[in-house]
This record gives structure tokens, C-alpha cells and sequence, in this order.
């Protein structure tokens, strides 16, 4: 059955090294017809139909196969994706080329393959016996591989033939290759180009979109004038990242500035840290989150970040003179403690291009077929894309893939993907936003609900195994209204030796979600629930979240417990965890709860002991604050929703009640217990929770706004700052606390979940705490059913299994959960900013006061209190005479005409919908007071068209 | 670029085996005619010389002679050439020393060493071309040449290497898999009994996987078994046709 082969191959390791490997030769691989009576059985898994018809191409009528070469595989994924398209051969050669050339194409093939409906099937052509070919002498790798996938193609259509004469099934060639379709038309094997083939498939017209244009068809363009300067190759980009003459960092695109960007540089060298871009030639076509090879420029060239905010809005597309004149408008004299490191990209090492969501821009010739798209994403360039279905995509929400970006084009070129739907519709950006912030909102399939326990549940003799009864403890539940996931109750008793017992119940999830099935793997994946405005994007499948694992009153349910033993002075005198089976005696809101603590006539078991957790709770706030935990302030609002047409109505800033902290001081000491326990039972592979301390330049805005107003921050310790905040008040200016506390939560650094074992920082700054995790809420958190099965495992309450002790799997998975949690922050704010839109869009213009946050060099940030809305000023527009700006760096001040505007000064603005770009709707704000002329606008003057006339003054 | 994938969707090693299937194994028994036993086996790329001295007289200090069985001495050394890299010395270093202990554990187990009390047997195992399961190589060797020795043993010895990828055992371990750095076991069998002789494992694996490992090595061991089975015999019927019988 083997053949053994053995071949040389020479590697550069230090010096030349011969490595000899074994390379055997099989031939019981099958061909995955199925049906084939030469390979019956040969192969398992998808195969492909022996019949395949569905397509009819006028090119080839008989019945085919497909077999792509690897170059169509990794341009046209997005045609190959397409349902209409089946029955495709993918060579082992061409996969791995594929795996060493794109990991995200690879993912997507992988997929397609596996997916049994598309008939995809993987030919392990190298270790066929009559595949295998040896590189020749004087042939290169590619070379060699091109042949080997025409002598599979060749071997396929031999071996079908024998397999059925009158069948005459045939498997076609697609290759983009010129030479290599020569070359195989030559050897009598039938070849077509991509664009051939999918343009011959006349019953799918719609396909031709969705292929990637390549250089070859952009020939008109050729004449036209080079804008960007060549990219190097990477083998001289090692070169000069080896020599230190480049360096190697992350590209990321200004969301405010389309002419400027940063690098971060990768290593541990502390200056050149950032480097900054400017100009379109020095971005040399860069795209955010490329990974890209930067040169320094001598510090002579060294610019400041500039701070104007400048978007890209030419309609037209090459007017290359005008991006010089805006550049310009970057370089602006500014002292020499501002230059920051500056350079230009000369190479990009990796791409990291994605699908992007946006928008067309018709194009105003009317039968063009080129149009351009503008990402929903700033910091994404737009797009050429070419279609004819130009009109009925125009107003929709698509999907687009950038392809590639000539020297000579100012716009990369890309390809129709997918349409969402009209933009605008509340679906539809619903899924825009759920898109561009990677958040997998599919609804559960059918394999992770299998994983489901049966309905009726109830507790069952083997369940109560290892667990505790606590059912008859008087146990309850404080959650914000409506909540339907509830996955924490309390209950606190006074116990005979006078002390006091206090019990945290955590729903049991880690009970219904066993580790490594089709249920634990994609919470797993999806890492945390999304709460947007109106809907919520479940972790688990709702019957857990909303049904067997909510904690709702009088129902049995199973939980993990950890309870203290507490003196009146909150000291903890023993804790203790364990599996337990409760039953709540009452769901409260926030609200509720108080109401029965502050109520005289009201005695009941629930309602002192909730009175015992409030007083426990205040001594537990005020020992965390003395350590040094800080209290910060963002604006949170509520959208009252209209029952009926999920529009907002009404917004409200949340309130905050003594219940609220009560809750919270309980969930943090469980959090902290836990977090012990398991670092204590798992040194190298407990989940932790950490918050790194901010660098104090991060404060250096702060303090800054501070000084301003004559109050001093100081930012040496967590324990100062807080300190400090505190005292930063002002009688005449009561909101300027909390201005500056939403300013010290921008200083702040992310929390990041990490694996103990490869990290020796475990402090949490904003909490005082040496050491945190997440245990409270495991219905909607992934990191907490991981710290369950930990903590179920160092109490003996539950088996080991070899992911949860295994630090580099636990890594990775701490890698995925921060990014998760990043990202679902992202997708709730841009609800958020989505939904204030549509509330604004209802509300028409109103003029609210606001005070300002931020000073840019050509426009002021404001924050509306009543809203917690927060929007850009901008002074310069088009069509009106540009007003007098001078910009200070060092008191953050920014005067116009003859007003100046300070950090947290009080300013009054007009907010409403600019609906005049349907690409991006936005809050358009203006200023109303104090009045400048030429500058504020009137609140009486509201139609658009009329912004052209100059304003006056009332 | 992506690292290598030792374990393909389809189910295909590297070097094109499935997981449970081992290299191309081929062994010769008396090579040499000076010592009283030898052997050499190549399992894929691995290469192995084994030759037995022996049982005869204690050499050197007369203390170390056990009364009650007989003294298995086993060295290993490999060649320097036997590596990608050059290696300095071809024995003496700790992975050696280890190696010559590892070795007199299995074979003092398989040997029957109550037979030649006072006396004492010199295995020495030369690998000269080292490409993944040098363990396994060597003890298969070794039982060729004790055999071919004719020294009684309980039972053939076999040994087979088996790692872990993905969730799937790999059976017999290449130079690249072992590269690769996951976990490795190596296990050395009387097949027969079925009992182990030694099982040693490096790195961390979970005890949930510990058994399928350990089966899949035991089922290559198994195979080593019938493929050494077969050149022995065919060994005697050779020397037996010599002899003219």
C-alpha cells in the first residue's frame, strides 16, 4: 500500500542544513465522485455529485467539475462562496499555498468545504501516486506546482472517463494564468478563465459582480499620472527591519483625518513607540490594521498630529493637486516639544483586509459602470468598485472587498459582495453595525442546540450530587427592569453566634454547558452577550439565558454559591463555595428593593436581609474607597421605546440607587474571593481579570483641564487621584465633577482578562485590588463560566478536562474574550449613536447646553448632559468665509474671532439631523451661544439649503 | 506564514501516512560476525545498529556482579553525523547517558537475567541517522541483536513513539512531528503479555487523552511486532538453509 519517496531540501538555518524527509506515495485515495466504482468508499465526508447540472455555462454544456488553481481561490473566494457555485476540486497543492499565503482565504475554504450542500471536496493530489511529480531541474517551486496541478486535472479526466463513458463528466481547468491555461490547452485539458467561465454562467448573471477585477482589466487607466511610490518587497523589508533602516508596526488610520495615521511600532523600544503619517503619498496605501514597514524621516521633517478633523468628501476622484493643498493645511508651525516621530510607509508586510460595510456613491456620469464606496468605517478609505446594478444598490447598506490598489489609482479597487438592505431601516443598520464590529449574531444552529437539556426540566436525584440544598434559605434577586437573564441572587442571615452569613448564588451555567461541544465551542466564540438598544445578542441560546439559568423567583434552580461569614464590621471570617440548588423568594428591581429598605412598616425575612447586605455593602464601599478605588463617571442614557414601532421616544440618563452599589460591593467580593481561590488552587492557568495602571502621560489632558479651572489633580497613586477628584469641586460650576471624571475614564486603560501563567501583573487599578475576575455573571459572559469550571474543580464539585489546564489554550481564549468584549463596547455605542439619530430625526432641531470636552485645532468636542450625548463643533465649512482661528496647545484653548474657548466652558448648541449625506447621517452641531457672528447660527434658520446664505445674527 | 500543518482535514500526515500508520520498517539480524549478536533496522529515516556481547564475565570491578542475575550493560551513542546539525560528541552527553539507562530498564525487564547469575551482557546501540523515535529504533534493534545473540528473553521487546495532535493520536513519530513539540510517549511492549516494559512521556497531556494515546502506541507497537516476527524467522530459515538442513 506505501511507496516511499525520500527527497532533499535545502534550508537556510545559520548555514545550509540538508533535511531529508519522507514523502509516501498512497494510492487508496479516491477521487470523491461520488459513485466511482474504481475509489468506492475510498473517502469520507462531503463528496461531490455524481451528477452535477445545475449549471448551465455556454461554455462547456456537458456536466462538470470545477478545479481552481490557487490564485482563483484566493481572488474570486467570494464567487467560490457563492451557493450557485458547486462541485469544485480543490487540489491539496493549491490549499496549501492557499494556507501559506492567507490565512482568512484559507479559514473561508475551509468552511466551504465542510459545508456538504456546496459539494466541495479536497484531493490530496501529493500523496496520490499518480499526482505526485518531482521538481524538475531548472523549474521553480511555482512552476513546479502549476504542473502538478495540470497533471491532476489530466489524471481526473482519465480516471472519469473510465469511470463512466456515457457520462462524459469532465472537470474543467480555471485558472487566470495566462501562460498556465496555454499550457494546458496545449496538453488537452480544458481551461478557462475565471471571468470566462462565471460570465458563460448565463442563468446566474449576478455573479459577474461579485468577481475581484485584477490589473489586467484596469489597461485604460495605465496612462494616467503615478501617485504612489512603489512597495517594497518583502524580502528587502526584512532586510532593512533586520538592519534597523525600516520598522515593523501596526497601521492605524485616523478616524478624524483621512490624510493622517499612526504606526504602531511592534518591540519593546520606548521612543518611536508611534510613529505618525501624513499625506497621502506617505500613507502610500496603507489600510488600517495593515501590518506595513515604515521609514523614519530625519527629525527635520518631523511634524506635530495635527488636530484638525478633515474628511474625505471629494466626489471626484483624482484631483491629486487639491489632496496637496489640504495636506498643507497639516504642516503648521508648532514648537519643537510637539514633533512626534515621523515617517512614510515603503512596504506593506501583511494585509489584513476584511469585507467592509458601507455605502455606494453613485457616480455622477449616468452610465458608468465604476462607482465608488464609502466604507461605514472613517477609517477605511473608499472603495472603486464596478456594477451595473448601480441603481438598485444605490440608498442600501453592501458589503464590499477591497482587491487591490494600483500606484496609479487614488482609490484601492474592490468588488460587490453582499446587500444588506436599505439604509436607514433599523434592521439593516442593526446588522451593519453587528457586522463591522465582528460580532457573530447568526441564530443558533442546529448542532449547539442539541446540546440544550430536554423540556420539562427539573432537578434530578443525580444533580443534586455534590451540591448543597440551599432552597430553604431566604434568597432573592435585585436587577434593572425587564431583566431576563438573571444570574445573580443575595440572601444575608443573622447566624446563633451572632455573626452574619451572606450568600452570593450564581446561576450554574457551567452545569448546563459542558466543556468542548458544539455549545461550549461557540459561546466560546461569541465570548459575551451584545446588549444593543432594542435587542440583545445572546451567548447562549435563550432558553438557558432567559429560562434554566435566570435566577427568577420561586422556581428551583441550580447555582454556585459563595458564602461568607461576616462580623457586623464586614470583616470575613470564613468564605466558603459551593454547588447549591436554590430557590429565589423574590426578583426585584433596583427600585423595588430600596423602596423595602427605606419603608418603616415593611419586616419580612427578604426585607431584612436586605437590609443587613445594605449596611454590609456601605462598610464594604467605604473600605474599598480608602484603598484607593475609583469612582468614575461616563454619561449613560436610556431610550424609553415606543412598544410599537421601536422607535425611541424619550431618553433618560440612568439614575443611580443605594441598591445599585449594594449589589455591585457584593458581586466585586465574590469576584475577588473567587479569584483568589483559583489563583491559590491554579497558579499557572487560573482566568484573572487585570487593569493595568495608566502611563501618567495619559493623564497629562487631565490635569491640564484641571489646572484651567485653578483645581490640581494629582495623578501619583490611584488612592491620590481619587482624592483629588473628590476635592475637584467648584461651587458655582456643580457639573464640573462629573466632567472631569467622564475625562479620567478616557485616561484609563482597558481591563483585560489574561491567563496567570503568563503574566506576573495581576492588580486591578481602578478597583484597588490585587487581584480580580469575573465569577458573577456566566450567562452573559464566557470568562466567568471558564472561572466556574475552575473553581468546580478546585472544590471538587466537577472533573478537569485538558483545555482548562492548558495556559497557552487559555491564551488564546483570553485573546478572544478581550477582543469580544472590545468589540461588543463598540457595537453598544454605536447603537447608541444610531438610536440617538432616529431620536433626533423625530425630535427636529433643538438647542440644548453642553459643555466642552475637547479643543481641536478647527472644531470643539461638547458633551450635552441631558442627552449624554457627546458631538464636534466644527468652525469651518464649506461655502462660508473661513473665521479667524488661533489654536493654543498649552491651555487647550481655541479662539475665534474674537471669543475663546476654553475646556469645560459652557456653550449652548443646535443639534440636529444631517440626513443631506445619506452615506453617514449624523448629529450636525452649531454653535448658538455665545454668539459669533459668521459663526453660531440662528436656531430659527434650520433648512438646510439655506446654510449657503451667510448667517447672521438675530 | 502558517506554521506546519501536521494533520490535515483529510487525514493525512505530512509525510502523507494516516495517523495510525507507521513508516516503512526494515531490519536485517547478524551484521556483523565479531560480536555475538547484531542487528540493524531503519524505520523510515532512522537508522540503528545494535550489537550484543555476551553473557560472559564481569568486566572491570568484580564488586558490581549481581548473585542472582546477570548484569544488563547497555551504551548508546549516535553518530555525529546522524543529525541535521553536527553533533560534537557522539556520546557521553546527559541525553545519552539517559538513553543507556532507558534502554538497560526495558531490557532487564525482557531479558530472562536470573538464567546467568554473576555474569554480565553488553547491548551497545548506534543510531546513525536520527529522524524522530530513536527510542523506539534502538529497542527494536537491540531485540533483534539479543535474539540473534541467543540470549532467552521473555518475550520480543517493541517499542513505537506516539504523539498528540488535535485530538487524534499519531502513531510513530517523524523528526518534523517531534519538532513540533507536543507531547510524545514512547512505550516499549511484550506483545504477547501485552505487558509494558517502559513508558515514558515528556511534556503535558491530559490523563482523558493518556489512554487513547497509549492505545495507539500499543496497536503500533503490535505491528512492530509482526514485522520483527517475520525477519527473525526469515533469518532462521536463512541460517538454517546454510547450515543445510
Amino acid at each position: 500500500m506505501l511507496k516511499s519517496k525520500t527527497f532533499l531540501k535545502k534550508t537556510r538555518a545559520g548555514g545550509v542544513m540538508k533535511i531529508v524527509r519522507e514523502h509516501y506515495l498512497r494510492d487508496d485515495i479516491g477521487c470523491g465522485a461520488a459513485g466511482c466504482a474504481e475509489c468506492c468508499g475510498a473517502h469520507d465526508g462531503p463528496a461531490l455529485e455524481p451528477q452535477p447540472q445545475d449549471r448551465a455555462s455556454s461554455l462547456c454544456p456537458r456536466p462538470h467539475y470545477l478545479l481552481p488553481d490557487t490564485n482563483v481561490l484566493l481572488h474570486q473566494i467570494d464567487v467560490l462562496e457563492d451557493p450557485a457555485i458547486r462541485n469544485v476540486i480543490v487540489l491539496q497543492t493549491v490549499l496549501q499555498e492557499v494556507r501559506n499565503r492567507s490565512a482568512p482565504v484559507y479559514k473561508r475554504i475551509r468552511d466551504v468545504t465542510n459545508n456538504h450542500e456546496k459539494h466541495f471536496y479536497t484531493f490530496t493530489n501529493e500523496h496520490h501516486r499518480e499526482t505526485y511529480i518531482e521538481q524538475e531541474q531548472g523549474e521553480n517551486a511555482n512552476d513546479r506546482n502549476d504542473r502538478a496541478i495540470r497533471v491532476a486535472v489530466k489524471w481526473y479526466n482519465e480516471h472519469l472517463k473510465k469511470m463512466s463513458a456515457e457520462n462524459q463528466l469532465q472537470v474543467i481547468f480555471i485558472t487566470n494564468d495566462r501562460k498556465n491555461k496555454e499550457k494546458a490547452v496545449e496538453e488537452g485539458i480544458p481551461a478557462f478563465t475565471c471571468e470566462e467561465y462565471i460570465k458563460s454562467l448565463t442563468a446566474n448573471p449576478e455573479l459577474i459582480d461579485r468577481l475581484a477585477c485584477l490589473s489586467e482589466e484596469g489597461n485604460e487607466i495605465e496612462n494616467r499620472k503615478i501617485i504612489f511610490s512603489e512597495h517594497l518587497p518583502l524580502s528587502k523589508l526584512q532586510q532593512g527591519i533586520k538592519s534597523g533602516t525600516y520598522l515593523q508596526g501596526t497601521f492605524r488610520a485616523s478616524r478624524e483625518n483621512y490624510l493622517e495615521a499612526t504606526v504602531w511600532v511592534h518591540g519593546d523600544d520606548e521612543e518611536n513607540k508611534e510613529i505618525i503619517l501624513q499625506g497621502l503619498k506617505n500613507l502610500n496605501r496603507a489600510i488600517h490594521e495593515d501590518i506595513v514597514a515604515v521609514e523614519l524621516f530625519p527629525k527635520s521633517l518631523w511634524v506635530a498630529p495635527s488636530s484638525v478633523v478633515l474628511h474625505d468628501e471629494g466626489q471626484n476622484e483624482d484631483d491629486v493637486e487639491k489632496e496637496e493643498e489640504k495636506e498643507s493645511i497639516l504642516k503648521t508651525a508648532v514648537n519643537e516639544k510637539m514633533l512626534k516621530p515621523t515617517g512614510r510607509v515603503v512596504g506593506i508586510i501583511k494585509r489584513n483586509w476584511r469585507p467592509y460595510c458601507g455605502m455606494l456613491s453613485k457616480s455622477d456620469i449616468k452610465e458608468s459602470r465604476r462607482h465608488l464606496f464609502t466604507p461605514a468605517d472613517r477609517r477605511i478609505p473608499r472603495i472603486r468598485i464596478e456594477t451595473r446594478q448601480a441603481s438598485t444598490l444605490e440608498g442600501r447598506r453592501i458589503i464590499v472587498a477591497i482587491d487591490g490598489w494600483p500606484r496609479n489609482s487614488r482609490y484601492p479597487n474592490g468588488h460587490f459582495v453582499k446587500n444588506l438592505g436599505d439604509a436607514g431601516d433599523k434592521e439593516t443598520e442593526t446588522e451593519v453595525l453587528l457586522l463591522e464590529h465582528d460580532v457573530p449574531h447568526q441564530p443558533f444552529s442546529q448542532a449547539v442546540l442539541s446540546f440544550l437539556p430536554k423540556m420539562p426540566w427539573s432537578i434530578t436525584e443525580n444533580d443534586m450530587k455534590n451540591r448543597e440544598d440551599l432552597r430553604h434559605l431566604c434568597i432573592c434577586s435585585v436587577d434593572p427592569p425587564g431583566c431576563t437573564d438573571i444570574d445573580d441572587a443575595l440572601h444575608c442571615r443573622e447566624l446563633e453566634n451572632g455573626n452574619l452569613e451572606v450568600g452570593v448564588h450564581i446561576a450554574d451555567v457551567s452545569h448546563f454547558i459542558r466543556p468542548g461541544n458544539a455549545l461550549d465551542q461557540e459561546s466560546a466564540r461569541r465570548g459575551t452577550t451584545v446588549y444593543l438598544c432594542e435587542k440583545r445578542i445572546d451567548m447562549v441560546p435563550e432558553l438557558l439565558s432567559s429560562n434554566l439559568c435566570s435566577l427568577r423567583c420561586n422556581v428551583d434552580r441550580l447555582a454556585f454559591s459563595c458564602i461568607w461569614e461576616m462580623n457586623h464590621n464586614a470583616e470575613i471570617l470564613k468564605t466558603r463555595f459551593t454547588k447549591s440548588a436554590i430557590n429565589s423568594k423574590a426578583s426585584l428591581t433596583y427600585a423595588e428593593a430600596q423602596m423595602r429598605i427605606d419603608s418603616a412598616t415593611m419586616n419580612d425575612d427578604i426585607t431584612t436581609s436586605l437590609r443587613g447586605l445594605n449596611k454590609l455593602a456601605k462598610i464594604l464601599k467605604k473600605q474599598r474607597i480608602e484603598k484607593g478605588a475609583l469612582t468614575l463617571s461616563s454619561p449613560e442614557v436610556r431610550f424609553h421605546m415606543d412598544s410599537e414601532t421601536h422607535d425611541p421616544i424619550d431618553l433618560q440618563t440612568k439614575e443611580l440607587r443605594e441598591t445599585n452599589s449594594m449589589v455591585e460591593e457584593f458581586m466585586l467580593l465574590a469576584n475577588i474571593s473567587v479569584a483568589k481561590k483559583i489563583h491559590e488552587e491554579f497558579s499557572e492557568h487560573a482566568l484573572l481579570r487585570k487593569h493595568p495602571a495608566p502611563p501618567p502621560s495619559n493623564y497629562e489632558i487631565l490635569v491640564k483641564a484641571a489646572k484651567s479651572k485653578n483645581l490640581e489633580i494629582r495623578t501619583d497613586t490611584a488612592k491620590s487621584l481619587a482624592d483629588s477628584l473628590d476635592q475637584a469641586e467648584s461651587p458655582t460650576f456643580l457639573y464640573l465633577n462629573t466632567l472631569l471624571r467622564i475625562l479620567a475614564t478616557r485616561c484609563m486603560m482597558q481591563a483585560v482578562y489574561f491567563c496567570s501563567g503568563m503574566d506576573n501583573d495581576f492588580h486591578h487599578y481602578g478597583l484597588a485590588s490585587p487581584i480580580y475576575t469575573h465569577f458573577t455573571s456566566p450567562i452573559r459572559r464566557y470568562a466567568d463560566v471558564i472561572v466556574h469550571r475552575l473553581l468546580a474543580v478546585a472544590i471538587g464539585a466537577d472533573s478537569t478536562y485538558p483545555e482548562l489546564t492548558d495556559k497557552h489554550k487559555l491564551a488564546d481564549l483570553c485573546k478572544n474574550l478581550n477582543f469580544r468584549h472590545k468589540m461588543a463596547q463598540y457595537a453598544q455605542r454605536a447603537s447608541v449613536a444610531f438610536h440617538t439619530q432616529l431620536f433626533f430625526k423625530s425630535k427636529g432641531i433643538v438647542s440644548e447646553e453642553a459643555y466642552i470636552l475637547f479643543v481641536r485645532k478647527n472644531a470643539i468636542v461638547v458633551l450635552i448632559p441631558k442627552y449624554g450625548l457627546e458631538g464636534t463643533v466644527f468652525f469651518e465649512e464649506k461655502d462660508k468665509p473661513d473665521p479667524r482661528l488661533i489654536y493654543d496647545d498649552e491651555i487647550p484653548s481655541l479662539k475665534i474671532e474674537d471669543t475663546v474657548f476654553h475646556i469645560f466652558d459652557k456653550v449652548k448648541v443646535k443639534i440636529m439631523l444631517d440626513s443631506s449625506n445619506l452615506q453617514h447621517q449624523k448629529i450636525r452641531m452649531s454653535l448658538v451661544e455665545p454668539q459669533i457672528p459668521g459663526v453660531s447660527t440662528d436656531v430659527s434658520n434650520i433648512n438646510e439649503p439655506q446654510r449657503k446664505k451667510k448667517k447672521l445674527e438675530k | 506564514m502558517a506554521g506546519l500543518e501536521l494533520l490535515s482535514d483529510q487525514g493525512y500526515r505530512v509525510d502523507g501516512r494516516r495517523a495510525g500508520e507507521l513508516r516503512k520498517i526494515q531490519a536485517r539480524m547478524g551484521v556483523f560476525t565479531q560480536a555475538d549478536g547484531s542487528a540493524y533496522i531503519e524505520q523510515g529515516n532512522t537508522k540503528a545498529l545494535a550489537v550484543v556481547y555476551g553473557p560472559h564475565e564481569i568486566r572491570g570491578s568484580r564488586a558490581r556482579a549481581l548473585p542472582d542475575r546477570a548484569l544488563v550493560n547497555c551504551q548508546y551513542s549516535s553518530a555525529t553525523f546522524s543529525t541535521g546539525e553536527r553533533k560534537k560528541r557522539p556520546h557521553g552527553d546527559r541525553k545519552s547517558c539517559e538513553m543507556g539507562l532507558q534502554l538497560r530498564q526495558t531490557f532487564d525487564a525482557a531479558i530472562l537475567t536470573q538464567l546467568h547469575p554473576r555474569s554480565q551482557i553488553d547491548i551497545y546501540v548506534q543510531v546513525l541517522q536520527a529522524d524522530g523515535g530513536t527510542y523506539a529504533a534502538c529497542v527494536n534493534a537491540a531485540t533483534l541483536a539479543v535474539m540473534d545473540a541467543g540470549i532467552p528473553m521473555r518475550d520480543f521487546v517493541c517499542a513505537c513513539s506516539a504523539g498528540f495532535v488535535d485530538g487524534t493520536a499519531l502513531a510513530d513519530l517523524s523528526h518534523v512531528e517531534e519538532a513540533a513539540g507536543g507531547p510524545q510517549l514512547a512505550l516499549a511492549l511484550l506483545p504477547a503479555s501485552g505487558q509494558i516494559a517502559l513508558l515514558e512521556m515528556d511534556a503535558r497531556l491530559h490523563e482523558d487523552h493518556l489512554e487513547q494515546v497509549l492505545e495507539t502506541a500499543a496497536q503500533a507497537a503490535r505491528d512492530v511486532h509482526t514485522l520483527l516476527d517475520r525477519v527473525v524467522r526469515q533469518h532462521v530459515h536463512e541460517a538454517s538453509i546454510l547450515l543445510g538442513d
